[in-house]
């Protein structure tokens, strides 16, 4: 049978499925790791979008709780003790993560008085939010950087027992799921959580009642205007949540514009996962898959005629690949996808009848 | 238009300019201790200044804001008729950088071919590489519904990537120290006005009438608007509405294309591998600022270019980062959408002239068919 690697190109395609399955099983906790900020960011826009709101500011969210993460708790470890307990937390990373709340929720504010009160485009509201969200940490973060930038390091994954990441198939789960940092495995969980709200909540029965027929909601007594604030602010903190993981747990310091583009590929992840949390982590995983495999070429390259192949195509098409997978997502090729039926569409109360 | 409407129709964009700089001047003082080293509330005064002196304090500043507005004014365009047909065009960024390296390949080729062939050669394959590169999201979204803003910002960090390739790549010059594509030699635009003034900057303003032109005196124009304002009765009309959209975007695209065409062989007559610019978002600021009319977006591309051209002379003489003018920018951004509170502050009467070409953006947005 080992002919058929060989024919010209099936063979080639075949080694190449091959290859994949082996850089996904090799670097499976990698990309749970960078799948991150791409599925917290989904889950932001899960909450935004079931309730009816577009928001496409999910970048400019993240890329300010990331410069906030990352300045306050620098300028927190000038005065705290930076003592780690488990997972590397210590109290200045802390008042980091919480900056970054507070500003995902503050930024989602403005969202969502934009979108929901004053009926602007939700569109233009978020481009808004994108525009000055990399436009002042750009100037904040050249300012700060002049002045010598300090750090006040990141979170660290959680480290499993000896010998338990060496057990056959258990221990590769374990690698893959459970050997990351704080994060990331909120995540995990709020994946999880989510999803089952969604559907056995009243919250979640409310939340998507209001996305599709805010008419019929309002009707049998929901208030659409406040979940749909509660909910867009609660997608604030998400935001928060991944930015922070820019500058506190990946990495531990910001650069301009460093959150590349994953806030709107997240966009896309929900799409692809039909606007479900579930959904949504097997895209995000999807494009870690797509980032991984850039990893894995140039780390691992392949041998034999792959590895000639692989070897051949420039650089730049497995740093562009991430993106030319969520247009081909984006296309449809892989099925259809309907968003909420009120998705995008400001919503006005009805006045009382003359 | 009478008086009493366009003062009705520009008193919002005006005020929420007027605001911006207050908010502007906000962030400095609170930032000056970075900047200055001590807590300064006069940086504004000194920054304000300084970006007017960059803009307007002499004759080859004035030059330098009219060169720095022609890239603007044309990706502003692209993104403002994008607007009428009911589409967010943000990928002006990386149709401006398709025109531009596809400009400066074949200027490079030419370089040492008459200039009467190879400028408008190299002209023709950055409009060329501009309007295909903006009929992909066009076609995307007409025929399987893949929502145009966000392919077109994937598209952008694929032309970055692609243009990254060509320059390091097959385009590289040799002898060169860093990685740049070659000198384009004749295809280089003559100088027709002060120190940098190039031939592009006519471009600018051909397109302006000819863009006005296209949309409120052919049948596309009037297709585009009839789209963008409803694209059910379009249909109903009998017209295309895909064709319409896949169409609108190549024209966008190739508006951007010229202008990134025009940078090249006007101002660095090579393309160096991190060629880094604004343009994308610059241009829908001065799309939405401009009401996306074509009168509009000459102004506030105008407007907007002058804080470019002023804004390295704000950064050496009050060290305020560049940076600052894209906070102006949202912050003008902000205050539009947010008519209302602008209203507010000033007590302003709603305009009696409805303003409605930015009503539809966010329609049709997610996976379904639009048309």
């Amino acid at each position: 049978m080992d002919f058929i690697l060989h024919l010209p190109v099936i063979g080639l395609l075949l080694q190449f499925i091959g290859y994949l399955v082996a850089v996904t099983i090799q670097n499976s906790a990698l990309i749970v790791t960078v799948a991150t900020p791409i599925g917290i960011g989904a889950l932001c826009g899960f909450l935004n979008e079931r309730s009816g709101v577009v928001n496409i500011g999910i970048e400019g969210m993240m890329i300010s709780s990331a410069f906030a993460a990352w300045w306050v708790a620098a300028l927190a470890a000038q005065v705290l003790p930076g003592a780690a307990g488990p997972l590397g937390i210590t109290l200045p990373l802390l008042v980091g993560l919480v900056a970054a709340l507070a500003v995902g929720v503050a930024v989602s504010a403005v969202h969502a008085w934009l979108s929901i009160s004053v009926r602007a485009d939700q569109i233009i509201s978020g481009t808004i939010i994108n525009i000055v969200g990399l436009g002042i940490t750009g100037y904040l973060g050249l300012l700060i950087s002049q002045n010598s930038p300090a750090t006040a390091g990141n979170f660290d994954r959680i480290r499993l027992p000896a010998g338990w990441g060496d057990l056959p198939l258990l221990g590769w789960l374990l690698r893959t799921f459970v050997e990351h940092g704080p994060i990331t495995l909120s995540m995990l969980i709020l994946v999880v959580v989510l999803q089952v709200l969604l559907y056995r909540s009243r919250w979640g029965l409310r939340t998507r009642a209001v996305g599709e027929h805010p008419r019929a909601a309002e009707t049998v007594g929901i208030d659409v205007i406040a979940l749909r604030y509660r909910n867009v602010l609660l997608g604030g903190l998400l935001a928060g949540l991944a930015g922070a993981w820019f500058t506190i747990e990946f990495g531990n310091s910001f650069q301009s514009g460093m959150t590349g583009g994953r806030g709107f590929i997240a966009l896309a992840a929900l799409i692809f996962g039909r606007w479900t949390p579930v959904g949504a982590f097997g895209a995000a995983l999807l494009f870690g898959i797509a980032d991984a495999l850039g990893t894995g070429i140039r780390q691992t390259p392949p041998v034999g005629d792959l590895g000639v192949v692989l070897s051949a195509i420039p650089g730049q098409v497995f740093s562009a690949l991430p993106y030319l997978v969520t247009i081909i997502v984006l296309a449809g090729v892989v099925g259809r996808s309907n968003p909420p039926a009120a998705d995008g569409q400001p919503y006005e109360r009805e006045t009382k009848a003359a | 238009m009478s008086l009493r409407r366009v003062v009705s129709v520009l008193t919002v964009p005006a005020l929420a300019i007027v605001l911006a700089l207050v908010v502007g001047a906000a962030i400095m003082i609170f930032s000056s201790p970075l900047v200055s080293g001590h807590f300064d509330p006069l940086l504004p005064l000194g920054a304000y200044a300084a970006l007017l002196s960059g803009a307007f304090g002499s004759y080859n500043a004035l030059i330098q804001t009219v060169v720095s507005s022609t890239p603007l004014i044309l990706a502003g365009l692209a993104v403002g008729i994008g607007f009428k047909a009911g589409l967010f065009n943000i990928g002006a960024q990386g149709q401006f950088l398709m025109g531009a390296i596809a400009a400066a390949a074949v200027g490079a080729g030419l370089s040492g071919g008459p200039a009467i062939v190879s400028i408008p050669a190299a002209l023709l394959a950055g409009l060329l590489a501009g309007a295909l590169y903006g009929f992909i999201p066009g076609f995307l979204k007409a025929f399987t519904g893949a929502h145009e803003v966000v392919t077109t910002i994937m598209l952008n960090y694929i032309a970055i990537q692609f243009v990254a390739y060509l320059v390091t790549g097959p385009l590289r010059a040799t002898g060169a120290t860093f990685a740049r594509s070659s000198d384009v030699g004749t295809a280089a635009l003559p100088i027709l006005i002060g120190r940098n003034g190039h031939l592009g900057i006519l471009f600018a303003f051909v397109a302006v009438p000819l863009a006005w032109w296209l949309l409120y005196r052919t049948t596309l124009g009037f297709e585009v608007r009839t789209v963008g304002a409803n694209p059910d009765a379009a249909r109903y009309a009998g017209m295309s509405p895909r064709t319409v959209i896949a169409l609108t975007m190549a024209v966008c695209g190739l508006l951007a294309g010229v202008a990134g065409a025009g940078e090249i062989l006007g101002i660095s007559h090579y393309m160096p591998a991190g060629y880094s610019t604004n343009v994308g978002f610059d241009a829908i600021t001065v799309a939405l600022l401009g009401r996306a009319n074509p009168v509009g977006i000459l102004f506030s591309g105008l407007l907007l270019g002058a804080m470019r051209a002023g804004s390295n002379l704000m950064q050496i003489q009050a060290g305020v980062p560049v940076q600052m003018i894209d906070v102006l920018q949202g912050v003008i951004l902000f205050f539009l959408a947010a008519e209302v509170l602008v209203r507010y502050i000033f007590r302003v009467r709603a305009a009696r002239v409805q303003v409605d070409e930015l009503q539809t953006v966010s329609r049709s947005y997610g996976g379904q068919t639009t048309p």
